[in-house]
């Protein structure tokens, strides 16, 4: 994607003069935010690392909420398992539907090592070995049909892999085996696994919160600085050949095939180690902790940080799972609504007084469709919008009926349609639409998507990814790829 | 051997191969001319499925129809079809083509996100509850073909005879017309068939409409059949067409068809004979075993990359 405008008396984009410039220009874009940007860039990796780290694990002194800990310690889980994506999509390119699954399967293979299920104690590290590499092996075995043909079959092989897993992980607790007599019982079913023995390092045994969020902090540490040398290394480097341009990869004898798997195996190692975590510090694992929603978060929390970059991907899935676990309480998802709302038409809307009048023409616009609802149909002003904070800046303007399925439904699609119109027109009429498209937004939150926090962050993300591809799809702090002509 | 139950697998398997065929059709002729996989297909086969049951209550609902039922489902498909159609086109429009030169995993993410939107956008407007067609309110299903061993209901002959003839439609339109002629040439070469002076972008805008067409019509005959409806149904339904499209030999429309009724029979047999739970298990088996023997697909020609 080429984002920069080519000047009319610069080189064109592409050629090899612009691309030779292109570095330098990177360098001096960036907004407002350019001099804070290039002040963390000339600090070295581990420095960063070892503030953030550092700054996380204080958390349990700050806040004694064990909610706020936990919290923290899904945090610090996502950034692993959105680590872990990066290898495959962000550095070989490859999408990989099946993420989840491996994250399932290391829960599940860590469970079984360690659990009454088949009276397997075996020792916390030599578990957690057996379930890393048991993930990277099923990686291998999963990309090998794949191998000969492009990224694409993988994609369907890994989607298909995620929903063996959800067959398999719902439906093996009856499975008859010809050496034995009854049935076996391997993942719980439905009810899962439960009673699985918390990880123990050298006779320490982590039990609290707490000390999860240190150990998985630990983790992550690990996790990174491996990354972080991996990327650097040659086969760091190989696969960004592999992305840019799997064929011209091939022609400069990498072998593609094998880069491929490797990466695949990577991501499928990392998932799988989280997986354990995740299993020892819930002590049980079921079926419905891995589902597809799942898939979606981490990629979006990969894509929005910036596909390819370590500080990126761990920015993105603390700011996604950081609003996802706001969105759960209304008054919270509200603000957060209105902000992101607000945030958008300052960086869209220029210059601010054209910002004011469409705000200001929301709500008159607002005003005068109140009016007309409460004098067509009283019944489709006399509900009352949820309470928490802010509601009451709500009422007069953002109508509310009693039975808001219906209305909220149908201001929903008008919604869709609003925004797609909304990319196409240009100039005077954008602006002028915009003010209907506004009201709308505000007008389906507060009705229908506010009642269902569930659906809403699944929408949101789906949207997010679309929206991000097309318009930014370098995510917050990727590197922009030039297309080279 | 039980023949009563080896034919009514045989027929279960062609109407679901049916259905899978019509799918896998989509996938195929996008893949074919933009080389993507369109996630959001099994979607767009799920809101075709809702579309339909929505004609059906505008008309009075199962229980009491109040029109024609024959002119009731030509409206159902009619309807289903024209906005499955409709819905691929805007898809395509405010998605893909953006995307059109981006690197090869951008619109594969996108699509990603779009197949999750829809989804979930259908859980927002119709609840999360099974819906139901109920066509034996309205339809006797005693009715067909009862034939010694062979007993067909009505319901599942005009599926499989609408299906065949949706089919011969699409195989004529793309041997027969310009506009087929056009897509032959875009899937060929997209770049040479611009400079021919042929407009890309309205070909790809008809093949998203056809294909997306297809898979809406697919839904109201599953509704037809199968009666449940609900959000999550086009997930599996657009893993199994895919399957089909890629057996078959992706970019080719014959091979999507075959590569549909193979699908079809496989797993009605294997529900039959084998496992009910584990069939999805047995289906991706066969993808495996067919990509490592024979990669290109049952009729698709090896992809020999130009450069």
């Amino acid at each position: 994607m080429s984002e920069v405008e080519g000047t009319p008396e610069g080189p064109k984009i592409g050629v090899d003069e612009w691309v030779a410039r292109h570095g330098e220009r990177a360098g001096l874009r960036g907004g407002r935010l350019a001099p804070l940007v290039q002040q963390a860039e000339r600090l070295p990796w581990w420095a960063l690392l070892a503030a953030a780290v550092a700054a996380s694990a204080l958390i349990p002194f700050i806040s004694s909420s064990d909610y706020v800990i936990r919290v923290a310690v899904n945090t610090v889980l996502f950034a692993l398992l959105a680590l872990g994506l990066n290898v495959v999509v962000g550095w070989a390119g490859l999408l990989d539907l099946g993420f989840i699954a491996f994250y399932g399967f290391g829960a599940y293979s860590y469970a079984l090592l360690s659990s009454d299920q088949f009276d397997l104690h075996f020792p916390a590290l030599a578990a957690v070995a057996i379930v890393i590499v048991t993930s990277a092996l099923l990686g291998l075995l999963l990309g090998l049909p794949s191998r000969r043909l492009l990224g694409d079959y993988l994609a369907i092989v890994t989607l298909f892999f995620a929903q063996i897993y959800v067959v398999l992980a719902t439906n093996a607790d009856r499975i008859k085996l010809p050496w034995n007599d009854g049935p076996t019982d391997f993942t719980g079913g439905p009810n899962g696994i439960t009673d699985i023995d918390p990880i123990s390092i050298l006779g320490y045994e982590f039990t609290s919160v707490r000390s999860y969020l240190w150990l998985s902090l630990g983790v992550f540490t690990v996790v990174v600085v491996a990354l972080q040398f991996v990327n650097e290394s040659r086969t760091g480097r190989a696969w960004r050949a592999l992305r840019e341009d799997p064929l011209a990869a091939e022609l400069m004898s990498m072998p593609v095939n094998r880069l491929k798997l490797l990466a695949f195996m990577f991501g499928a190692a990392t998932a799988g180690l989280t997986g354990a975590i995740f299993a020892s510090l819930q002590l049980g694992v079921f079926p419905q902790n891995f589902d597809l929603p799942l898939l979606i978060t981490v990629y979006a929390m990969v894509i929005l940080g910036g596909a390819g970059s370590i500080p990126g991907v761990v920015i993105g899935a603390i700011t996604i799972n950081v609003s996802l676990e706001l969105l759960r309480d209304p008054s919270n998802a509200r603000a957060l609504f209105y902000a992101a709302i607000g945030l958008g038409l300052v960086a869209l809307v220029r210059p601010w007084r054209r910002l004011a009048v469409v705000a200001g023409a929301t709500v008159a616009f607002g005003i005068v469709v109140y009016q007309l609802a409460d004098a067509i149909r009283p019944a489709w002003t006399s509900g009352s919008i949820e309470g928490g904070r802010f509601s009451e800046l709500l009422d007069g303007w953002v109508v509310h009926p009693v039975d808001s399925t219906r209305l909220g439904n149908i201001g929903f699609i008008l919604l869709i349609v609003a925004l797609l119109t909304l990319t196409e027109v240009r100039g005077i009429w954008r602006t002028i639409l915009l003010v209907p498209t506004l009201y709308l937004a505000a007008f389906v939150w507060e009705n229908r998507l506010v009642t269902e926090p569930s659906v809403t962050r699944i929408l949101l993300l789906g949207a997010l990814l679309v929206v991000l591809m097309s318009w930014r799809p370098q995510g917050l702090l990727g590197t922009s790829r030039v297309e080279i002509v | 051997m039980d023949w009563d139950f080896f034919v009514q697998q045989v027929v279960n398997g062609l109407t679901l191969g049916s259905v899978y065929a019509l799918i896998a059709l989509g996938y195929t002729m996008v893949y074919g001319i933009l080389k993507l996989l369109n996630f959001a297909h099994g979607e767009v086969y799920m809101m075709g499925a809702f579309a339909g049951f929505g004609i059906l209550t505008v008309f009075g609902g199962a229980l009491e129809v109040s029109i024609n039922v024959v002119a009731l489902i030509l409206m159902m498909l009619a309807v289903a079809m024209l906005g499955s159609g409709l819905l691929g086109v805007a898809i395509e429009r405010f998605a893909y083509r953006p995307l059109r030169n981006a690197p090869r995993i951008a619109p594969l993410i996108s699509a990603l996100g779009v197949s999750f939107f829809l989804q979930s956008s259908a859980l927002l407007l119709f609840g999360a509850d099974f819906r139901s067609y109920e066509t034996y309110e309205y339809i006797d299903l005693a009715t067909g073909i009862h034939w010694g061993p062979l007993n067909i209901s009505v319901v599942r002959i005009a599926v499989i005879l609408t299906a065949f003839a949706l089919m011969l439609a699409l195989t004529l339109l793309v041997a027969r017309t310009r506009l087929g002629k056009a897509m032959r040439a875009t899937a060929f070469d997209r770049e040479a068939a611009a400079m021919q002076g042929i407009d890309v972008d309205r070909v790809i805008v008809a093949t998203f409409f056809i294909g997306s067409a297809l898979a809406g019509a697919a839904g109201v005959m599953v509704g037809l059949v199968f009666y449940k409806v609900y959000h999550l149904m086009g997930f599996i339904a657009g893993l199994k067409g895919f399957t089909a499209a890629v057996v078959g030999g992706i970019g080719s429309i014959p091979g999507a068809m075959l590569g549909g009724l193979l699908i079809g029979l496989a797993e009605a047999f294997i529900t039959g004979y084998v496992s009910s739970t584990f069939q999805d298990v047995f289906v991706f088996s066969i993808l495996i075993v067919l990509l490592l023997l024979r990669p290109s697909g049952l009729l698709g020609k090896a992809d020999i990359q130009k450069v």
